[in-house]
C-alpha cells in the first residue's frame, strides 16, 4: 500500500470498497439454496433442479436457486388465482397500505438491495444504491397512490386477473418493480419470473413481502430459464402477460399467447438514437453519452448507442469523448468509485465482443480508452466507432454493451430520418439549446421516450415503453397502469339486435357468387350496368361498390367481385373482392397520407369528422334503408344505427381535440409531457354485425386522432360500404386517409396482419382462427393488435362502443422530457 | 445556421496565440467575440453532473489522508472581515506556515513534505504585516483588491488599488469584475478593465473574481470566464465570499470547462480558484474530484488550483486527526489561526 506522502504526490483515488457482508449474511441465513416463493412459502427444490447464480465481476458462487418445473407453474398461477378474488375486491386504500408498506421495506433494507444486486449483476454499486433501489421504493410509492384513488380515477374498470410477468437481467429488481407495483396496484395478483442470471432481489424482495404481510398468493416468484418463463407465459390460467426483454423472445410470447385472449405488454429492444445539435452544450452531451451508453455496461434497453451528430461539431464531440473515456474507470461493482463493472454472463460478453469484430471487419473504426480492464471477471471496455455506414452492424443490431456508434448529419430533417431509420423505436435524446429545435425533432422521432439535453431518467409516474419492434404498451404513470385494467363494461345498455336468422343464406350466397366466377370484373368495371346473372331476374342490383385506395375508387387488383345477397336469398349487390396487392396499395396510400393527417390541426380533423356527420345526415333515410334491407333487421333499429353512427362522428369530432397529453409530475426540474400521438397506419376490420355503426365507430376515433386507416368493412353485410365510401369523398378527408378494402376477410386480414408498415391492427371480426392468426402474423414488425374479445359488444353504448378505450388504442403515449433552467 | 465554431476554430487561432511568458503564465489573447457568443451552457446537464461527481467517486482511508493534506496545501488561508487587526493577521500567518500539528505530521509520516497552506489572503492594509510575518516561509501573500467585493469605484482609482498592494509586497492581487459588463453583455469593457488589472499587476499573478453568484446565468458564468482569460487572468475565482451565493459545484464546472478549452486551444494553462462556502473535509474533496475529473492531476496543484477558504482548514485538521487515532476529533484541540 502506497503512503499518505506518496498519495499527497500522485493524487490517485484509491480502492473504496463496499462491505458484501450483508448480503453474504442474508445467503448464508437461506443455505445458499432458495426454492420458489409460492402462495406465502418457499418450496424445497430437489437437488437436480438447481443451478447456480454467479457474481460477473469474480466468478463467486452466490447461491443455487431452483429451474422452474411446469407443474411448480400451475402452482404458482393457482396460488395467485385463489388470491385474486379478495386482493381485486379489497378496498383500495388497504391495497394502497400494503404497496406502502413494500415501499418502506425497500427503504428499509436499500443497502442491502443494493449490494446484492451489484454482486449479482455486476453494476457498480453506485448505480444500484443511487439509481435501481430509490427507483424501486419510488415505484411503490407512486403505486400505492394508485391503489388510494383507482376507483374514483379508472371507475368500473376492473383488474385483469393472473398476471405473469417475465423479467430480464439488466435491471433486475427495478424491472420487478415496474411490473409488480401496477399489477398490484390495479388488484391483479401475480406470478413472477426473474431472469435466470439475476433472480437474487426477486427472491429478497419476496421475502419483504412476506414480511410486511402482503396476502399469501399475491405475488409469487418462480425462478428458472426460458423454460419456466415459456411455461407461465403459455399458460392457460394467466390473464395478462408482461414481458421486458429481447425482441426475439417477445415475438415468441407474442406466437405462444396468439389466440390466448391473454393481455399482453412488450417492453423490448431499442437502437436509440443520441442526436447532438451543433449548438448543443458539447461538454454536457459528452457527459450525456456517458450516461446514455456506459450506464449499466451498456446493458440498457433504451441506451443511446447511436450518437447522430452535426458535422460542423462531429470532430470536437469526437475528441472530447475520447479525452472523457480515458477518466472513465472500470472495477469491481462493488467498488464505489467506478463507473463502470462487469457484464453480466460470459454469453453476453461475447456476443459484444463478435458483434465489435463484425463491425470492424465492416471497416467501422472501432476506438478504446488506453487503460486496461480488469484481468479477472467479465469486462469489456468502453467503445466509441466511427466510420459506420447505417446499413452497418453497429448501427442496426442492439449490442446491450458499452458500444456506440458514431455517425453524422448536415440537416434537421436528416437527423430525423436517420433516427427514424431503425425496426426499433424506444427512446432518443436530442441535444439542442435551441427550444425551437428541440420541440420540433422530439415529436418527429418514433420512440416512446425522447430526453431533451438529458438521457436514461425514469421515473414511476412517467410512462416508458417503445413504439415499433420496441414494444407496446408503458410501464409508469397513468398510462402504465391502463395495462393492468380491464374494459368498462355496460351490461344494461341496448344489444345490437341478431341479424342472425337470416344472416347465414347471405353469407352463403355471396361466396357462392363469388366462387362460381361471378364477372366481378365487367361488374366493377361499369358498376351501373350490372353485367351478372343474377340481374336478369330484375331484382335491381344497380350498384359495385368498389375499393377506395388513396382517395380514388379502384378496382380490384383481381378484377373480381362477390356478390352479396340479403337475408331472403337475394342478390342485392356486388362488392370488389380485394386481394394481397390491394391491401398493399391501400397501406401504401395510408403511409404517403399519414404524415400529413397526423400534422393536420385537431380542430381540422374535427371540422371533416363534422362534415361526414353533415353528409350522413343527408343520407339518412337512404341508409336506414338499405341497412334494413340488406340485414334484414327491423327498420327501428336501422334507424337507429344510422342516428347512433352520426352521433359517434359527432363524439369523436367532440374529442379530436380533447384527448389530450398530460405534463407528469416527476421529482426533477422539468416538464415531462406525455403527448398523444397517432399510432401511425392502422388495419381495422369491422364487426360482422352494425355493418354501419360497427364501421364508423372504429375508423372515427382512428381518424379523430391523427391516424390513417387501411378498413375492412363487416364481412355480411358490405354493401353500406359503398355509402360510406361516397362521404368520405365528399367530406375533405385527405386521400388515402381512410382506405377501404372489400372481400373476403380470410383473403385480406392475412396480407394487413403481416404487412410490416402497418403500425397496429384492431380486429372486430369475430372469427376466432382470424383472431388469433391476426395476432400470430403481428410479430414480424411486432404491431399493435386489438383483437376484441367481446363477441356482444353493445355497439350501441357509448362505454362498449366508443370513448376511452377506442381513444387509447389509436393513440402512442410518448413522453417528452424536457429539463430547465437558465 | 452558419457555424461560427467553424470559422472562428475557437481561441486558438494559431498566427494570433502569444507564446507563454517564461513563468508560464497566461498571456493572454486577443478578445474573440465569436467564440465568446458560441459560449451556451445547459444548467440542469451541469447541475446532474455536478450531484454524480461526489457519488461516482471515493476516497478512503490512507488516501482520503493524502488528498485531505493536498487540500491543506491548496488553501488560501484568507481573513477578510471589517475588524481584523495586525494581531489576527500574525496570527493568521502563524497557521499558514504550520497548519498541522507536528504530531500529526508525525503520524501521518509527512513531516519531510513541511506542508504549508497555498497563500494568506488579506485586504491591502494588511499587507506589509503579512508579508514581513510570512518572511523567510516562501508563501505568497495575495490581496484583494479593485473595490473589493464590489468594484465599483473609479478604474484609476482601482488600478492604483492593486499598484500600492503590489509595491507593499503581494504576489498576488485577487481583483473583482464589474458584473453590470457581464449582465450587460459588455465584453469589451470587461476584457479591457481585466486586461488593464493585468498590466498592473506586473510580475503579480492576477486572480479573476467572477462574484458568479451575482451573474444570473451558468452561460453568464462561462462567457465572463472565457474574457477573463483571454484579457490574461492567471486564475479565475468564483466568488468574493461575499455573495449571496458563493462557489457551487455547477459554477465550478462552468469555469473547468472553459479552463479546459482554453488550455486545449492556446495551450496557456489558467487557475481555478473556488472561495466562499467550502468548509468541510468533505466539500474539498469533492472540489478535488472536480479538477481531477474535468481538467486532470495537473490542476491539483498550488499553481493551477486554491481553495478560497477560512474555516475549511479546521476541519481537514480533524479530519486528519479522526484518520490516524480512529477518534472523532474537536476543533479546540488544533490550534487556531
Amino acid at each position: 500500500m502506497p503512503t499518505i506522502a506518496e498519495i499527497f504526490e500522485t493524487m490517485e483515488y484509491g480502492p473504496a470498497p463496499e462491505s458484501p457482508d450483508p448480503a453474504k449474511a442474508w445467503l448464508e441465513a437461506h443455505g445458499r439454496r432458495f426454492g420458489h416463493f409460492i402462495a406465502g412459502n418457499w418450496t424445497d427444490p430437489t437437488d437436480d433442479q438447481l443451478f447456480e447464480s454467479r457474481c460477473p465481476a469474480d466468478d463467486t458462487l452466490l447461491a443455487h436457486v431452483a429451474q422452474g418445473t411446469p407443474d411448480e407453474v400451475s402452482q404458482a398461477v393457482a396460488a395467485a388465482r385463489e388470491a385474486f378474488g379478495e386482493w381485486a375486491t379489497m378496498d383500495g386504500h388497504r391495497r394502497a397500505r400494503h404497496l406502502y408498506a413494500l415501499a418502506r421495506g425497500v427503504q428499509k433494507h436499500a443497502r442491502l438491495f443494493a449490494v446484492l444486486e451489484s454482486m449479482d449483476n455486476g453494476k457498480p454499486i453506485r448505480e444500484s444504491r443511487d439509481l435501481d433501489i430509490p427507483l424501486v421504493a419510488r415505484h411503490f410509492y407512486h403505486h400505492a397512490g394508485w391503489a388510494q384513488v383507482l376507483d374514483r380515477e379508472f371507475p368500473g374498470r376492473p383488474p385483469l386477473g393472473v398476471a405473469a410477468q417475465v423479467i430480464p437481467w439488466n435491471f433486475p429488481l427495478l424491472m420487478m418493480a415496474w411490473k409488480v407495483a401496477p399489477a398490484l396496484a390495479a388488484g391483479n395478483t401475480v406470478v413472477l419470473k426473474p431472469a435466470e442470471y439475476t433472480p437474487l432481489t426477486a427472491l429478497l424482495f419476496a421475502e419483504l413481502a412476506r414480511e410486511t404481510g402482503l396476502p399469501a398468493g399475491v405475488l409469487n416468484v418462480v425462478t428458472g430459464d426460458g423454460r419456466t418463463g415459456e411455461a407461465l407465459v403459455s399458460h392457460d390460467d394467466v390473464d395478462k402477460v408482461a414481458f421486458t426483454g429481447s425482441t426475439e423472445v417477445g415475438r415468441r410470447i407474442r406466437e405462444v399467447t396468439a389466440g390466448s385472449g391473454k393481455a399482453l405488454s412488450l417492453e423490448l429492444g431499442g437502437k436509440s438514437p443520441f442526436l447532438v445539435y451543433d449548438d448543443a452544450d458539447l461538454d454536457s452531451v459528452v457527459e450525456g453519452v456517458v450516461d446514455a451508453i456506459w450506464f449499466n455496461q451498456g446493458q440498457v434497453c433504451c441506451a443511446g448507442s447511436r450518437i447522430l451528430v452535426q458535422e460542423g461539431v462531429a470532430e470536437t464531440l469526437e475528441r472530447k469523448l475520447r479525452n472523457r473515456m480515458e477518466t472513465l474507470r472500470m472495477g469491481h461493482p462493488l467498488d464505489k468509485a467506478v463507473d463502470m463493472g462487469a457484464i453480466v454472463a460470459p454469453v453476453q460478453l461475447e456476443r459484444i465482443e463478435s458483434l465489435v469484430e463484425q463491425g470492424r471487419r465492416e471497416g467501422a473504426h472501432i476506438w478504446q480508452p488506453s487503460w486496461a480492464t480488469p484481468e479477472e471477471g467479465l469486462f469489456y471496455p468502453p467503445t466509441l466507432c466511427t466510420d459506420v455506414a447505417p446499413a452497418g452492424t453497429l448501427a442496426r443490431v442492439e449490442i446491450f454493451g458499452p458500444v456506440v456508434a458514431l455517425m453524422t448529419f448536415r440537416t434537421p430533417d436528416e437527423s430525423v430520418a436517420l433516427a427514424n431509420n431503425t425496426r426499433y423505436g424506444l427512446a432518443a435524446s436530442v441535444w439542442t439549446e435551441d427550444v425551437n429545435l428541440a420541440l420540433d425533432i422530439a415529436p418527429r422521432i418514433k420512440a416512446g421516450t425522447v430526453w431533451v439535453n438529458c438521457t436514461n431518467l425514469f421515473d414511476a409516474a412517467s410512462g416508458f415503453g417503445g413504439f415499433r419492434e420496441s414494444g407496446y404498451g408503458r410501464e409508469g404513470g397513468r398510462e402504465g397502469l391502463e395495462e393492468y385494467l380491464g374494459a368498462r363494461s355496460d351490461p344494461e345498455a341496448e344489444a345490437v339486435p341478431p341479424t342472425g336468422s337470416r344472416t347465414e343464406s347471405a353469407l352463403a350466397g355471396g361466396i357462392g357468387a363469388s366462387s362460381d366466377g361471378t364477372s366481378g370484373g365487367a361488374a366493377s368495371e361499369t358498376p351501373d350496368t350490372p353485367s351478372s346473372s343474377f340481374t336478369a331476374d330484375g331484382v335491381g342490383v344497380d350498384r359495385t361498390v368498389k375499393l377506395l385506395i388513396g382517395g380514388r375508387q379502384r378496382r380490384p387488383d383481381g378484377d373480381q367481385g362477390l356478390v352479396v345477397v340479403n337475408p331472403a336469398g337475394d342478390p342485392v349487390g356486388v362488392v370488389a373482392r380485394g386481394n394481397r396487392k390491394d391491401v398493399r396499395n391501400a397501406v401504401e396510400a395510408a403511409r404517403k397520407a399519414a404524415a400529413g393527417w397526423q400534422a393536420s390541426p385537431a380542430h381540422l380533423r374535427a371540422q371533416i369528422l363534422y362534415y361526414l356527420a353533415e353528409n350522413l345526415e343527408l343520407r339518412r333515410h337512404e341508409l336506414a334503408h338499405r341497412l334494413a334491407e340488406h340485414t334484414g333487421v327491423a327498420p327501428e333499429w336501422s334507424h337507429r344505427e344510422v342516428e347512433l353512427s352520426l352521433r359517434r362522428l359527432f363524439d369523436y369530432a367532440a374529442w379530436a381535440d380533447k384527448w389530450d397529453g398530460r405534463v407528469h409530475e416527476t421529482p426533477f426540474r422539468n416538464v415531462t409531457l406525455a403527448m398523444h400521438e397517432p399510432v401511425g397506419v392502422l388495419g381495422m376490420v369491422a364487426a360482422p354485425d352494425a355493418p354501419l355503426l360497427g364501421f364508423v365507430s372504429i375508423v372515427a376515433p382512428a381518424l379523430a386522432l391523427g391516424n390513417a386507416v387501411v378498413a375492412v368493412p363487416s364481412e355480411r353485410y358490405p354493401l353500406v360500404t359503398g355509402d360510406l365510401i361516397q362521404l368520405f369523398e365528399t367530406s375533405d378527408l385527405p386521400a388515402g386517409t381512410v382506405n377501404v378494402v372489400t372481400g373476403r376477410p380470410g383473403e385480406v386480414v392475412p396480407t394487413l396482419a403481416d404487412h410490416d408498415d402497418v403500425d397496429g391492427i384492431w380486429y372486430f371480426g369475430g372469427d376466432e382462427a382470424l383472431a388469433r392468426e391476426v395476432e400470430l402474423r403481428s410479430t414480424g414488425n411486432l404491431k399493435r393488435c386489438w383483437v376484441d374479445r367481446n363477441a356482444a359488444r353493445r355497439w350501441a353504448s357509448p362505454t362498449e362502443g366508443a370513448g376511452p378505450a377506442f381513444l387509447r388504442a389509436a393513440t402512442e403515449v410518448k413522453n417528452i422530457w424536457v429539463p430547465y433552467g437558465a | 445556421m452558419p457555424d461560427t465554431r467553424e470559422r472562428s476554430s475557437g481561441w486558438g487561432r494559431v498566427d494570433v496565440r502569444p507564446p507563454a511568458d517564461a513563468a508560464g503564465r497566461n498571456p493572454g489573447i486577443p478578445l474573440d467575440l465569436d467564440r465568446v457568443a458560441t459560449i451556451r451552457l445547459n444548467r440542469s446537464a451541469l447541475e446532474r453532473r455536478a450531484a454524480t461527481l461526489g457519488t461516482r467517486r471515493s476516497v478512503k482511508k490512507e488516501w482520503q489522508a493524502g488528498w485531505l493534506l493536498r487540500a491543506l496545501t491548496l488553501m488560501d488561508l484568507t481573513t477578510l472581515s471589517g475588524d481584523d487587526t495586525p494581531g489576527t493577521v500574525r496570527r493568521l500567518c502563524a497557521k499558514a506556515r504550520s497548519p498541522l500539528r507536528p504530531d500529526l505530521l508525525d503520524g501521518l509520516e509527512v513531516r519531510d513534505l513541511a506542508p504549508t497552506v497555498a497563500a494568506v489572503c488579506v485586504y491591502h492594509s494588511f499587507v506589509p504585516v503579512a508579508v514581513e510575518s510570512l518572511e523567510g516561509s516562501n508563501i505568497p501573500v495575495a490581496a484583494v483588491s479593485t473595490a473589493f467585493p464590489h468594484g465599483l469605484t473609479p478604474l484609476s482609482t482601482r488600478l492604483a488599488e492593486i499598484r500600492a498592494s503590489v509595491d507593499a509586497g503581494a504576489r498576488e492581487i485577487d481583483v473583482v469584475i464589474n458584473r453590470m459588463h457581464v449582465l450587460t453583455g459588455d465584453w469589451d469593457a470587461l476584457y479591457d478593465e481585466v486586461r488593464a488589472f493585468r498590466d498592473a499587476c506586473g510580475e503579480a499573478h492576477l486572480k479573476t473574481i467572477l462574484a458568479t453568484g451575482e451573474l444570473a446565468t451558468l452561460t453568464n458564468v462561462a462567457r465572463a470566464s472565457a474574457v477573463c482569460m483571454m484579457a490574461g487572468s492567471d486564475f479565475i475565482k468564483t466568488s468574493t465570499g461575499k455573495e449571496t451565493e458563493n462557489a457551487t459545484l455547477p459554477v465550478g464546472l462552468a469555469m473547468v470547462r472553459q479552463i479546459r478549452t482554453y488550455a486545449e486551444e492556446t495551450g496557456h494553462r489558467v487557475g481555478f480558484k473556488p472561495a466562499g462556502g467550502i468548509r468541510t473535509a468533505r466539500q474539498a474533496l469533492t472540489w478535488l474530484i472536480l479538477m481531477k475529473e474535468e481538467l486532470g492531476d495537473a490542476w491539483l496543484a498550488p499553481e493551477l488550483f486554491r481553495f478560497g477558504a477560512s474555516s475549511l482548514l479546521g476541519d481537514l485538521e480533524r479530519q486528519l486527526e479522526h484518520h490516524l487515532t480512529g477518534r472523532y476529533s474537536a476543533f479546540h484541540r488544533h490550534p487556531m489561526a
